[in-house]
């Protein structure tokens, strides 16, 4: 089932086009990904499907999760234009290239502040800690540490997230954004600066979410290990244009791909 | 935990018996004194909120104060003395007929505070850092220019004298206790969390569904709050409100307070506004004519002070106590093992 559809979107800055129409498709439960050179406009198409920047062109276009009579049910909607925290609210939740964690704030209030969203009480009940506040700080603790024991970072709750070490601060970006009850999660660049070892485990960490919280994956990357292995679909950008799509298979063997990875053979 | 509510009641009450104590033997002055650094807890926990808890660099307290300066005064101020202060220009009605007691004065001027606060926060908070600064600095800049120019609501340029002195240390204290508990509550609440966020990472605390336009605008109007009943207290407590009184001097002096204090600690705040407000009066001495001879220097006392903020941005940047709070637990931890260093300007 289609989740998220992007229309022909593009982005211009000034003069410079970004990206120009980019058509994805990211059905229900897929681990796809997003390839090309440094420059190719990936994080850009990640920033328009998130709000960060409101496309120039073109329509992002999401299936709605409710529940309705105790049935799911999906309806499309439009999100182009939508400001980051009602697209996160939505359920499209992301990761960052450069980790932004909340530096000075333990690991426990990292994830908790990605509940917040979804609080009810508002901020007299909060202040006064009435009953129906204080049930809910409950819930989001529990929820919380549930994630953490999932995510294995329960142990160092009470840390400063700045003081992990590289392959959990990112380990935690990635349980903050869970923590906003995503169907769709967006990883920009999940394995950068990661060592084989953390690489690895990354690429069993991510199938794992998937299936636990019933996730569809979208993802930046440039460690070809993790994305022939576990994506199921690969778009390849160059210079803000998609040159290819398809299975990791194709896109190993496809012509154009090769070429803006490795150049053009003049003289063949 | 419920040792360390017991510790807080008995604090509390010892906080009110020497609050009876000293309100029936201290001479005016040292009341002055104590009133001044309650009230000042109150104005530096309101900035606090704003550019130590959510990070943004606002300046406009001294316009939240005046607000709330010249709406409790001109609520309580009893019918005949309105109509001596008016004497150039009548007060428009209703307010030359009606005088309510304290308390619904002082709230009425926190709730203007915070609406104003609204008004000014909406298109304004979307700036960052400096820029912010220079916007709220200008917004308290044109109020006080305003107030000096509606002289039949503010009486202008000549202010407004003989207001009552309702002002005293419970109330003050009072004051006081009320903010450190609802400032407490909330940076401990969900919303506060989502406060720190925004002062952490703007970006991130978006993408996690932080909307920042709220929250903004809810740190703004909280801190606008306070401020505004602070600048109540103040014009009961001096008894005389002028526009003069509200220049960026004042924001100034309750910057100064969290700086020294720490921006982000409410624990920093308390101790700091209590340690500034003392040294001023114990400093005045500077602004005297020292040595024969030698005339006096007035303003030598804020030099001080000034030299103190430089040393403290340049080498102590996270102020007295950083980000850090008192906790019973750690108060007693203190006594009960090893006395460990204290820290805090390290």
């Amino acid at each position: 089932m289609n989740l998220l559809k992007t229309d022909n979107i593009t982005m211009q800055f000034g003069g410079l086009t970004a990206v120009k129409d980019f058509n994805l498709e990211l059905n229900k439960g897929e681990i796809v990904a997003l390839i090309g050179p440094n420059g190719a406009g990936k994080t850009t198409a990640f920033n328009m499907i998130t709000g960060v920047y409101t496309p120039t062109k073109g329509k992002v276009l999401f299936n709605e999760k409710s529940i309705v009579d105790g049935k799911e049910d999906y309806k499309e909607k439009d999100i182009t234009g939508l400001r980051p925290d009602q697209i996160t609210g939505l359920g499209i939740a992301r990761t960052f290239q450069n980790i932004r964690l909340f530096k000075d704030l333990s690991v426990l209030d990292n994830v908790l502040i990605a509940n917040h969203l979804r609080i009810k009480s508002n901020i007299l009940e909060a202040i006064l800690k009435l009953p129906g506040y204080k049930r809910e700080e409950k819930q989001m603790i529990e929820k919380t540490m549930n994630l953490l024991e999932k995510v294995g970072l329960a142990d160092l709750q009470d840390e400063k997230s700045s003081s992990l070490p590289y392959g959990k601060q990112r380990r935690l970006e990635i349980a903050r954004a869970l923590a906003t009850n995503p169907t769709i999660l967006l990883l920009d660049e999940p394995a950068a600066g990661m060592n084989p070892k953390e690489t690895d485990d990354l690429t069993s960490f991510i199938k794992q979410i998937r299936d636990e919280f019933d996730l569809t994956v979208f993802m930046i990357e440039h460690h070809m290990q993790v994305v022939m292995g576990i994506s199921k679909r690969i778009y390849v950008m160059e210079y803000g244009i998609t040159i290819a799509q398809g299975s990791p298979y194709e896109i190993q063997n496809n012509q154009r791909v090769i070429e803006a990875y490795l150049g053009v053979d003049e003289d063949a | 935990m419920k040792r360390n509510t017991i510790l807080t009641i008995a604090a509390i009450i010892a906080l009110c018996i020497f609050v009876y104590i000293a309100d029936s033997t201290f001479d005016s002055y040292i009341l002055r004194i104590l009133n001044l650094c309650a009230i000042y807890t109150v104005l530096g926990l309101s900035m606090n909120l704003i550019n130590g808890f959510t990070g943004l660099f606002s300046l406009g307290h001294a316009g939240f104060m005046a607000v709330g300066a010249y709406t409790t005064a001109l609520l309580t101020m009893p019918l005949a003395t309105k109509e001596m202060n008016f004497f150039l220009v009548p007060l428009i009605s209703p307010l030359n007929k009606i005088v309510l007691p304290f308390l619904p004065s002082l709230l009425i001027a926190g709730l203007l505070s915070a609406f104003v606060a609204f008004l000014i926060g909406a298109p304004v908070l979307r700036l960052k850092g400096d820029y912010l600064a220079i916007a709220t600095l200008g917004f308290s800049e044109i109020i006080r220019v305003v107030f000096t120019n509606t002289q039949n609501i503010t009486n202008g340029a000549l202010g407004l004298k003989g207001i009552p002195a309702t002002t005293n240390l419970w109330w003050s204290y009072g004051t006081a206790l009320v903010t450190i508990f609802v400032l407490v509550s909330l940076i401990n609440s969900s919303y506060g969390r989502a406060f720190k966020a925004i002062r952490e990472d703007e970006i991130a605390a978006e993408s996690m569904g932080v909307s920042l336009f709220k929250h903004k605008v809810l740190s703004f109007m909280i801190g606008a709050f306070f401020a505004g009943v602070g600048g109540g207290l103040l014009g009961n407590l001096i008894g005389a409100v002028d526009p003069l009184m509200f220049r960026f001097f004042l924001t100034y002096n309750i910057l100064l307070i969290i700086v020294l204090g720490g921006m982000g600690s409410i624990t920093g705040s308390i101790i700091s506004a209590f340690v500034i407000t003392i040294a001023q009066e114990v400093l005045r001495f500077l602004d005297e004519p020292m040595f024969p001879g030698i005339p006096a220097l007035p303003g030598l006392r804020m030099v001080v002070f000034s030299i103190l903020l430089m040393v403290v941005v340049l080498f102590f940047r996270n102020g007295l106590m950083g980000t850090r709070e008192f906790s019973w637990d750690k108060l007693i931890g203190l006594f009960s093992k090893k006395p460990l260093a204290k820290g805090g300007n390290k």
